[in-house]
């Protein structure tokens, strides 16, 4: 593996069983991403975006092949040695931003710090809130705060560990054109400061367009 | 240790989410029901503890109900025992026109030997200890006695012939058993006091007692030369066979006021069922979330860990401050019933609540959280994937063995574990499934109403299983409630008016013999209709067909009771009123002063007699032996007087006896009464009013009591449905949005959320209705043999109660849900 790699997959294969029998979601993948790229998987609905994407991150287990990331093998760890990796190296964006309804923005926030036993979790959560720019809803609920801001947070949770890759599954998809493209700005931006790698999903052209590098998926295959 | 201080810091900003709420209000429930009868069984084991070496007021009690020969406490004085008398036997006081039925406990001087008399300077007032008797001339009543009275300390009550003066009041003695208490009310006066009081009558109904106590082993050995001579009547009671009868009463008591709890406790296990089965669905986002940001599945469980923990510590907490506060009501609606200087609680049920907690949710919210740490992570991305499947032992298997574990505890008993269960189980499956018929007969009316109707019985058609499910928990605890309505109120009632008019209200007893005419004529001369007048006289049965009776076995506790108390024995030339030869003949003028004897079919039953057989009795110490020539049927709620065992004339007129009768008597003035127990201060004066009025007081004590339970089973019911309406919320808040989309009005959505509800009221009190009208119907006919009378109060109180509770409740529950403007509910998806 390349020293400069932080993402590598081969062979990757994901086959689930249905009543249909074997469906075939992601085959036989080769894939290499280097430190500090940005990188867009786009591709049609069902064509196996979003199953490589929690390939990538450990979140599922290939059926075949191989993943490393941040230069760990992670095919036979365990889910808790994953887990922990996680808790190191990764971040994660979502559509449905998922943020946890009983917390506030703040404590959505603190949450991977807390997680990580950080003991600055409360002030280092508050600066990126600030930097995101919601340093004066820190004490809203999720339900208070409009899709755009919730996305702010959902962000700023995923930077605040400042991960070694953050993986986004359609950062946008939820939003409409203006805050998507405001939301998407500021993915870069924070990408840019903290030299992260950043892997996302996307059926927004504009999104795609803005990454180093697009891969397009057809059919669970790299094309 | 970080889970844990995560784990406390999510839960206290869940909490103000408010979802937890339910689940602690059904451990709450469930705490308090447990313990507020927990601490009042710990009071009532402690005084029985306490009691048990004093019980007898003595290290060896000799009962008799004839006079005990003082040959025994000489030589138990020579054995250097210390020695003491008591006699007891009811009879009326009387303070100016107050008359009062009243056990009179004559004491010699040393009494109580063991143990020690409490008194008060008023009528329950702060009890003292003392170890003095009452002096001569002076009467220590009981605070009850003074109130029924109406009579205060340091003024004059009279007892047959003479006139004492209240010094004291009795609050306990040693020996007056533990627990529930006599029916008639206490008073302590000095022995030598007794004579003067011309109560005592050759035949009259005294209990004597003989006490003794030694130091070391010379009770035993005394105990072991008054076995070898003492007379077959005569009945020694020593420390090891000290709890008596009343106490296991009361233990039985107890035993089922903790078993009516534990309904209460079942009913909150399936509430935290089913707010941990609602907690698991809300929080597997949550977790899977949690998983991407790097928490294992140890931490996300050990997470959920520390949050039970906490929530089973609140409500150990407030569960304990409310049993406290519900034993203590408890003990008050029981007052007069459970005696008043019970020991203060230990801390032990306290520690049953926080058990019963952790009992709960280790058996029912553990499985699904276990369940809930599995979650993927990969749910986060697809939605389709929940957690893996629990195997049915994992899923099942700690409800039913926590279940079991406190069944068990709480009964002590394997059997009593079994029975009780399957007696849960039949009455759960028969509300089950006639819930089930209701819910699906409602369903198939929803064709014929408006819409909202419609909707909401649609709604209780497709929560079909959670519909049936409230049914039978609301259902349980009306059930409860009302049936007991139905026997405390209903049963006396229906029994007094299947009375004639003119049957006897007051019995007599005690008349001696050369008083027969003058007590008639005083009786006649104030308008009394007096019944025919019996003799009475008391023996022992001692052998059946030659049989010694201590030999014998009996079928069941009522026929050992028969062979074993003392008898009252009569004869008479005429049959009587009410009875009815059931087989062989009525004596024949020949047959007088032949050895032949009656027997009342009861008496029969119990003791499988048949004709011809020969029965032995003791008489003051003479033998008698006879042969039943006839069984009677016997009309006892004619209250005329009769008796089991009826002798021919001629017989036993030899015998020293008294007389008794009964007689339809409305005294004109309220002294008539006084007049008549002074001018035969022997006569005991049963009054039937007072009696009835005495058991109907006991048994409202007892009913209230255990009503108070059961309204803890209510609110498990109540609880059951709160969570039954959290679990279907999210559903609600999206149809309520929809319909609104639609153009639905708040208030037909509205309509639709109370006619769900008012359904499910109305099918728990129907339900309920109909079990306790059919338990009555059954208690009535079969056991208590009265005319039913079907009160249509109770139908009206039982689907009244249930709609009402069921729609308040649910109506709270629900309206956040469906107020909420539609848009952001359908944004939120």
């Amino acid at each position: 593996m390349d020293r400069n790699s932080v993402l590598k997959a081969a062979d990757l294969t994901r086959k689930v069983s249905s009543p249909e029998g074997t469906l075939t979601i992601v085959e036989s993948v080769q894939l290499e991403i280097a430190a500090g790229e940005t990188v867009a998987l786009v591709g049609a609905s069902g064509a196996g975006k979003s199953t490589l994407l929690a390939l990538l991150a450990g979140l599922d287990r290939p059926t075949s092949g191989r993943v490393w990331l941040a230069g760990v093998d992670i095919t036979d760890l365990t889910e808790d040695a994953r887990a922990q990796l996680r808790a190191e190296r990764v971040g994660f964006v979502f559509q449905a931003f998922h943020l946890l309804p009983s917390l506030t923005a703040l404590e959505n926030v603190m949450l991977p710090l807390e997680l990580a036993g950080r003991s600055d979790a409360r002030e280092a959560a508050l600066a990126m809130l600030k930097r995101v720019g919601l340093g004066s809803r820190s004490g809203h609920y999720p339900r208070q705060l409009s899709g755009g801001e919730q996305q702010r947070v959902a962000l700023a949770r995923a930077t605040v560990m400042r991960p070694t890759v953050l993986f986004a599954d359609e950062p946008t998809g939820n939003l409409d054109t203006a805050t998507g493209e405001a939301i998407c700005q500021l993915l870069f931006e924070l990408n840019a400061e903290a030299g992260t790698t950043l892997v996302l999903v996307t059926h927004d052209t504009q999104l795609a367009a803005r990454c180093a590098r697009r891969l397009t998926m057809s059919a669970g295959r790299l094309v | 240790m970080r889970a844990l201080a995560l784990g406390l810091r999510i839960l206290a900003r869940e909490w103000r989410s408010g979802e937890l709420g339910v689940l602690l209000l059904a451990l709450v429930v469930a705490v308090s029901a447990l313990t507020g009868v927990g601490l009042l069984v710990d009071r009532v084991n402690r005084a029985m503890l306490r009691e048990a070496s004093e019980v007898l007021g003595a290290d060896l009690r000799l009962q008799s109900p004839r006079e005990l020969p003082e040959a025994y406490l000489a030589e138990a004085r020579s054995r250097g025992l210390a020695t003491s008398r008591t006699r007891a036997l009811l009879s009326v006081v009387l303070h100016g026109d107050a008359t009062q039925l009243a056990n009179l406990y004559a004491v010699a001087p040393g009494y109580p030997l063991r143990g020690v008399v409490r008194v008060a300077s008023t009528p329950f007032g702060a009890p003292q200890a003392t170890r003095q008797i009452p002096a001569r001339g002076e009467a220590w009543p009981d605070s009850r006695l003074l109130a029924a009275l109406g009579a205060n300390v340091g003024e004059q009550i009279s007892i047959g012939a003479q006139v004492f003066t209240v010094a004291r009041v009795l609050i306990s003695r040693p020996d007056q058993g533990s627990g529930f208490v006599d029916l008639a009310p206490t008073l302590l006066l000095n022995e030598a006091d007794l004579p003067a009081t011309r109560l005592i009558q050759p035949g009259s109904r005294v209990s004597y007692a003989a006490l003794f106590a030694g130091e070391g082993d010379r009770s035993a050995v005394f105990s072991r030369w008054l076995e070898a001579h003492k007379l077959p009547g005569e009945r020694l009671r020593d420390l090891r066979e000290a709890s008596p009868e009343v106490g296991n009463a009361s233990t039985r008591a107890a035993k089922f006021l903790s078993l009516a709890s534990l309904a209460s406790v079942l009913l909150c296990a399936v509430a935290v069922a089913m707010t941990a089965r609602r907690y698991v669905q809300r929080h597997l986002d949550i977790v899977a979330l949690l998983k991407t940001l790097g928490v294992t599945e140890n931490f996300a469980l050990l997470l959920s860990l520390s949050q039970l923990v906490v929530i089973a510590c609140m409500a150990t907490l407030i569960g304990s401050v409310l049993g406290y506060m519900a034993q203590h009501y408890l003990l008050r609606a029981l007052q007069g019933l459970l005696s008043s200087d019970l020991p203060p609680p230990g801390l032990a049920p306290l520690g049953i609540g926080f058990a019963t907690a952790l009992l709960l949710l280790i058996g029912f919210a553990l499985p699904p959280i276990v369940q809930l740490s599995q979650v993927p992570a990969i749910r986060i991305l697809r939605r389709d994937t929940g957690p893996p499947r629990l195997a049915m032992i994992l899923a099942f298997g700690p409800a039913v063995a926590s279940i079991v574990l406190l069944i068990l505890w709480v009964t002590g008993e394997a059997w009593l574990a079994l029975w009780f269960s399957l007696a849960l189980a039949l009455i759960i499956v028969l509300l089950g499934g006639a819930g089930w018929l209701l819910v699906r007969l409602a369903g198939s009316l929803r064709g014929r109403v408006g819409v909202a109707w419609r909707y909401g019985l649609a709604n209780l058609a497709r929560r079909r299983m959670e519909s049936v499910v409230q049914i039978i928990a609301f259902g349980l605890g009306l059930t409860a409630l009302l049936l007991l309505a139905v026997i405390r109120g209903d049963l006396i009632t229906s029994w007094r008016a299947s009375l004639p008019l003119t049957a006897p209200n007051y019995f007599f007893v005690n008349i001696p013999p050369e008083d027969r005419e003058a007590f008639s004529g005083f009786l006649t001369a104030h308008g009394g209709q007096v019944s025919r007048m019996l003799p009475m006289i008391r023996a022992r049965l001692i052998a059946i067909n030659g049989e010694a009776i201590g030999k014998r076995h009996f079928e069941g506790p009522r026929g050992e009771g028969f062979a074993q108390r003392e008898q009252n024995l009569s004869w008479s030339a005429e049959l009587g009123e009410g009875n009815q030869i059931t087989a062989g003949h009525w004596f024949t003028p020949a047959e007088t002063g032949k050895p032949l004897v009656s027997v009342a079919t009861d008496f029969q039953s119990s003791l499988g007699l048949k004709l011809g057989d020969r029965l032995r009795f003791d008489i003051a110490g003479e033998t008698y032996e006879v042969r039943i020539s006839s069984f009677r049927s016997v009309k006892w709620d004619s209250l005329q007087p009769n008796f089991f065992l009826m002798f021919p004339p001629g017989l036993l007129e030899a015998t020293a006896g008294t007389y008794m009768t009964s007689a339809q008597y409305k005294p004109t003035e309220p002294r008539a009464v006084a007049d008549l127990v002074r001018r035969f201060p022997s006569v005991s004066v049963f009054d039937m009013e007072d009696l009835l009025a005495q058991v109907r007081s006991i048994i409202d004590k007892a009913v209230l009591a255990v009503q108070s339970v059961f309204v803890f089973t209510l609110l498990a019911g109540l609880t059951v449905l709160l969570a039954a309406v959290q679990a279907s919320r999210e559903e609600r808040r999206y149809e309520s949005a929809m319909l609104r989309t639609l153009g639905a009005r708040g208030s037909v959505v509205l309509q639709g959320v109370l006619v769900e509800f008012a359904a499910i009221g109305l099918l728990s009190g129907l339900l309920a209705a109909l079990i306790a009208s059919s338990c009555g119907f059954l208690v009535a006919s079969r056991l208590l043999d009265v005319p039913y009378t079907p009160d249509p109060l109770l139908w009206l109180l039982g689907v009244g109660t249930g709609v009402t509770l069921v729609c308040v409740a649910g109506y709270l529950a629900t309206r956040s849900a469906i107020r909420q403007p539609p848009l952001g509910i359908l944004r939120q998806g």
